[in-house]
C-alpha cells in the first residue's frame, strides 16, 4: 500500500519533469531548469514524507482497530463461551489441556456419577417382601454385600436456539450382566412464550417432591416405603410434560403430562400407548433470609393392564385403574441463607392411593381388588458444620383389609403397619465426592430386620445443578 | 351475557398478570454489587432484587423457588459469568421458563466477560480444588472492573430498554464522572497498602490484590472450595510464625466462618480483617462507593 502510493507519486513526479523537459529543453535555462527541479523535488519529497507520516499514522490506527476487532472478537467468543458452559446443565471438565478449545465448548455437558455400596443384613433381603403391598417395578432392599449401584452417564446441550436435550444412561449389573438402560431421554423446549414449557421423550414424573429426583441427591441410599410401595422407587415414562410458571412474585408452577403407561404403577400402555396421566401444582417461598419452603400436590392417574408385581419369577397381574395422590412440602434452613456453613432440611411427603381392578394370582385364581392405601414419611438432615450431615427418616405404610379371598396371600396385609426407622451420616469432601453410614431399623416385612449400609457417590465431569 | 362476563374476566386476569405496560424494568442480579450497578445506572427506572445478599457465599446458594419466580419475570439478569454460579444459576433459568434470559440473550448479561481474569487455569483437574476454567470470578474487588463493566452495561440496558436510551447515556456519564474521582481517591489512601503481605480465606481477593499492590502469601483453604482443616492450618502456623513475620494481614470474606481467621491471628498475632466483598458485607457498605471506601479503611486500620 505504502510502495502503491510512493510509486504513483513517484510517477507523477517523474511525469512532471519530464512534461517540463518537453515544454522547454533550452540549454541556457539549465541551471535555472535544475534548480527548479531541485525545489520540486524538495517539495515532492516533503509531500512524500508528509504523506508516509500520514499512513503510518493510518496504519497504526487500523492496527489498533483490528486490535480492537480482535479483543472484541475474543470477549465475544468469551461470552459465547461462557454462554454455552453455563447453559441447562454444568460443563464438562474439559480436558487438561492448556486453554479451551473453541469447538469443545459446543459439545455436549457429559458427567459421570459412580455409586457403590455394601450392605449387612440379619435377614436376606432376597425373600424380602411387604405384606399387602406387592412391590413392583425398581422397588427393593438394596443387594446383600458389596455392589455397584447404576453407574450414571449423563450428556446434556442445548439443540439449538429452541431446544435443550438431556440424556442420563445408567450401566446397571443385574443377574452377572451389564446393561445399559434410557433412564431419561428428552428434549423441551427453550423459547415457548408465557411461562411454558414442553417435555418431550422419556423423564422422571414432575410428580410428588421426591420422584424426579436422581438417585445420587437422595440424602438416604433408598427409597421411603411409599414410594417404593407407590411408584416403584421412581416413576419415570414415555411422553410429554406441559409445565408453567405464573409470572406471580410468590412461585406457582402447575404441570401436566400425559405417558405411554407402561411401568408401575401403570403398565400394559393401554388406551393405545396414552395409559397415564398426571397433574401436579407445586408453590413455595422464602420467610426471612434464613427459611424457604416448597409444598406441592400431585394426582397421577394411571390405567393397568397385566401389570406385574411382587415376586419376580412368580408375578401377580392387576388390571385396573390406580388413582394416587401426593402431598409434599420441605422446609429449609440455612443461616443467612449459606447453605454449606450450616444447613436443616425437613421434608414429608404423604401419598394415598386407590385401586379399582382385578388382581390375579400366580395360580390362576383372579378377583376384584378395590382397595385404597396409605404412606408417609419424614425426614430431617441436618449439617451442623461444613461437610458432615446427620439424617433420621421414618416411613410408614397402611392400607384398608381386602376382602378375605385374599388372606394368605401376598396382598393381605401383616398384623402391623410396615415401617422403618433409619438413621444416616454423610461426609462431603467436596461437592463431587459423599461417603454415606446408614442404619434401618426395618419393620416393613414379615420379620423385624437391623441393617447396615455403606455406600459412595461420587461425580466426574459435568454436574448439573441442583434444583431445590 | 355469560361469555361476554367470561371474556371479560379472562381480559382482566389477562391485564392482571401482564401488569402494568409502563412498569420499571425488572432486574435479576446474582450478586448484590450488580444491583447497586444496575441502579446506579438505572435509577428508578429499573428495579433491582439480587439472589444473594452482602453476607452469603455466592458459590453455595439453593435454587430457592422466590428466585425461579424472580427469574421468571425478569427483563435482564445479571451475573458475574465465569462459572461462579456454576451450581444454582443453569437451575433457575432451566425451572423459569423465560426465553428472554437464556444465556446468548440480550436479557443475559455476563459481566466477567467484559474484563480481563486472573488466574485462568493452565490445567483444569478437580483433585485442584474447585477451580474456574475461565479465571477467577471475583472481579468485583477491582474498582476499574467496575468502570468497565459499567459501560457494557449502560450499553446493554439501553439495548433492552431502548426507550430509556438517552436517560441510560447520562447516569453513565454521572456514575463514571464520580466513580473515576472515588478511585483516585482510594489509591492515593491505600498507598500504604503496596506491598502488603495477605493471607486470604478463599481466592477471593486477586482482583483486589492486583489493583492495591498486595503480596497473598497463603489461603485459608487447602484448596479453592476444601474448607480449612486443622493439619493445613498447622501447616500456615509453622510458614507464618507465631511472632507473625510471614504475613502482614489475614482477610477473610463477610460470608466465611471466621473462626480459622481468628485463630490464626491469635496465634501468629497478626491481624485478621473481615473484608465486605459486596455492597452489605458489612453496615458501611451500603453501595459500591461506600463499599470500596470501607474496603480501604478496614485494611487500612488493620496495618496501622
Amino acid at each position: 500500500m505504502k510502495c502503491l502510493l510512493q510509486s504513483v507519486l513517484l510517477a507523477c513526479v517523474a511525469m512532471t519533469g519530464t512534461s517540463t523537459f518537453a515544454a522547454e529543453p533550452q540549454p541556457n535555462d539549465v541551471q535555472v531548469l535544475r534548480e527548479e527541479l531541485n525545489e520540486l523535488r524538495n517539495e515532492y519529497e516533503t509531500r512524500i514524507a508528509d504523506l508516509e507520516r500520514r499512513l503510518n499514522v493510518a496504519e497504526q490506527s487500523a492496527r489498533e482497530a483490528n486490535n480492537a476487532a480482535e479483543l472484541a472478537q475474543n470477549e465475544a467468543r468469551e461470552a459465547k463461551e461462557e454462554a454455552a458452559s453455563s447453559a441447562l446443565s454444568a460443563p464438562a471438565s474439559r480436558a487438561s489441556g492448556v486453554s479451551v478449545a473453541p469447538d469443545n465448548s459446543f459439545n455436549p455437558a457429559i458427567g459421570v456419577i459412580f455409586q457403590g455400596q455394601a450392605w449387612a443384613y440379619g435377614e436376606d433381603p432376597e425373600s424380602y417382601a411387604v405384606p399387602g403391598f406387592p412391590l413392583g417395578g425398581e422397588a427393593g432392599p438394596v443387594p446383600e454385600g458389596f455392589s455397584l449401584a447404576e453407574t450414571e452417564l449423563n450428556i446434556s446441550a442445548n439443540v439449538d436456539d429452541k431446544f435443550t436435550a438431556w440424556l442420563t444412561l445408567p450401566v446397571v449389573y443385574e443377574d452377572g450382566e451389564a446393561a445399559v438402560e434410557i433412564e431419561e431421554a428428552w428434549v423441551e423446549t427453550l423459547a415457548l412464550p408465557a411461562g411454558l414449557s414442553l417435555r418431550l421423550g422419556r423423564s422422571y414424573s414432575n410428580i410428588g417432591y421426591l420422584n424426579n429426583q436422581h438417585s445420587h441427591s437422595w440424602d438416604f441410599t433408598d427409597q421411603p416405603l411409599p414410594y417404593q410401595a407407590f411408584l416403584g422407587g421412581q416413576y419415570l415414562d414415555d411422553g410429554l410434560q406441559l409445565r408453567w410458571l405464573a409470572p406471580t412474585p410468590v412461585y406457582l408452577e402447575l404441570s401436566g403430562e400425559l405417558v405411554r403407561g407402561d411401568r408401575y404403577p401403570a403398565g400394559g400402555a393401554v388406551n393405545s400407548g396414552v395409559g397415564a396421566y398426571t397433574l401436579s401444582a407445586r408453590s413455595g417461598g422464602d420467610v426471612g433470609i434464613s427459611h424457604s419452603w416448597l409444598a406441592g400436590f400431585s394426582w397421577l392417574h394411571a390405567e393397568a393392564e397385566g401389570r406385574e408385581s411382587g415376586d419376580e419369577d412368580d408375578p401377580l397381574g392387576f388390571d385396573g385403574e390406580t388413582d394416587l395422590y401426593i402431598a409434599s412440602f420441605v422446609w429449609k434452613w440455612a443461616p443467612y441463607g449459606n447453605w454449606r456453613e450450616r444447613n436443616f432440611k425437613l421434608q414429608a411427603e404423604y401419598l394415598w392411593r386407590d385401586e379399582d381392578g382385578d388382581y390375579a394370582l400366580p395360580d390362576g385364581f383372579a378377583a376384584p381388588w378395590r382397595v385404597s392405601q396409605r404412606g408417609w414419611y419424614v425426614q430431617a438432615v441436618f449439617q451442623p458444620f461444613p461437610q458432615w450431615r446427620f439424617g433420621a427418616r421414618i416411613d410408614q405404610l397402611e392400607t384398608d383389609l381386602p376382602s378375605a379371598h385374599w388372606v394368605d396371600t401376598p396382598l393381605f396385609p401383616g398384623s402391623g403397619d410396615p415401617k422403618r426407622y433409619s438413621m444416616m451420616v454423610d461426609w462431603s469432601n467436596s461437592e463431587f465426592s459423599r461417603l454415606r453410614f446408614q442404619y434401618n431399623r426395618d419393620e416393613s416385612a414379615a420379620y423385624d430386620d437391623d441393617q447396615f449400609g455403606l455406600q459412595y457417590i461420587h461425580s466426574i465431569g459435568a454436574h448439573g445443578a441442583h434444583t431445590f | 351475557m355469560i361469555r361476554a362476563s367470561f371474556m371479560t374476566f379472562v381480559l382482566g386476569a389477562g391485564i392482571m398478570l401482564c401488569g402494568p405496560v409502563h412498569a420499571a424494568l425488572s432486574v435479576f442480579t446474582c450478586e448484590p454489587e450488580w444491583a447497586s450497578l444496575a441502579e446506579e445506572l438505572g435509577g428508578k427506572k429499573v428495579s433491582a432484587r439480587s439472589a444473594t445478599h452482602g453476607r452469603q457465599d455466592p458459590h453455595y446458594i439453593q435454587a430457592r423457588p422466590s428466585l425461579i419466580a424472580s427469574v421468571r419475570r425478569a427483563d435482564l439478569v445479571i451475573c458475574t459469568g465465569a462459572q461462579l454460579e456454576i451450581g444454582w444459576l443453569p437451575a433457575l433459568l432451566g425451572k423459569a421458563n423465560n426465553p428472554d434470559v437464556l444465556p446468548g440473550k440480550d436479557g443475559m448479561f455476563e459481566a466477567s466477560s467484559f474484563v480481563r481474569k486472573l488466574e485462568v487455569p493452565d490445567r483444569v483437574d478437580r483433585s485442584q480444588g474447585d477451580v474456574h476454567v475461565q479465571g477467577n470470578p471475583h472481579i468485583q474487588m477491582d474498582p476499574r472492573n467496575i468502570r468497565t463493566v459499567a459501560v457494557r452495561l449502560a450499553e446493554r440496558l439501553s439495548r433492552v430498554d431502548p426507550e430509556n436510551a438517552d436517560f441510560y447515556a447520562d447516569r453513565l456519564q454521572t456514575f463514571l464522572a464520580r466513580w473515576d474521582e472515588s478511585v483516585a481517591g482510594w489509591e492515593e489512601r491505600a498507598k500504604a497498602l503496596d506491598g502488603k503481605r495477605v493471607v486470604a480465606h478463599h481466592k477471593s481477593f486477586p482482583y483486589l490484590e492486583a489493583w492495591l499492590g498486595l503480596n497473598e502469601v497463603a489461603t485459608l483453604e487447602p484448596l479453592p472450595g476444601i474448607p480449612p482443616t486443622s493439619s493445613h492450618l498447622a501447616e500456615l502456623l509453622e510458614m507464618l510464625g507465631t511472632d507473625g513475620s510471614g504475613a502482614d494481614l489475614i482477610i477473610h470474606e463477610a460470608y466465611q466462618n471466621p473462626r480459622p481467621s481468628e485463630w490464626l491471628s491469635g496465634k501468629t498475632g497478626i491481624p485478621a480483617v473481615l473484608l465486605p466483598t459486596t455492597v452489605g458485607g458489612s453496615d458501611e457498605a451500603t453501595d459500591l462507593f461506600s463499599l470500596f471506601d470501607d474496603m480501604i479503611d478496614r485494611l487500612l486500620r488493620a496495618v496501622q
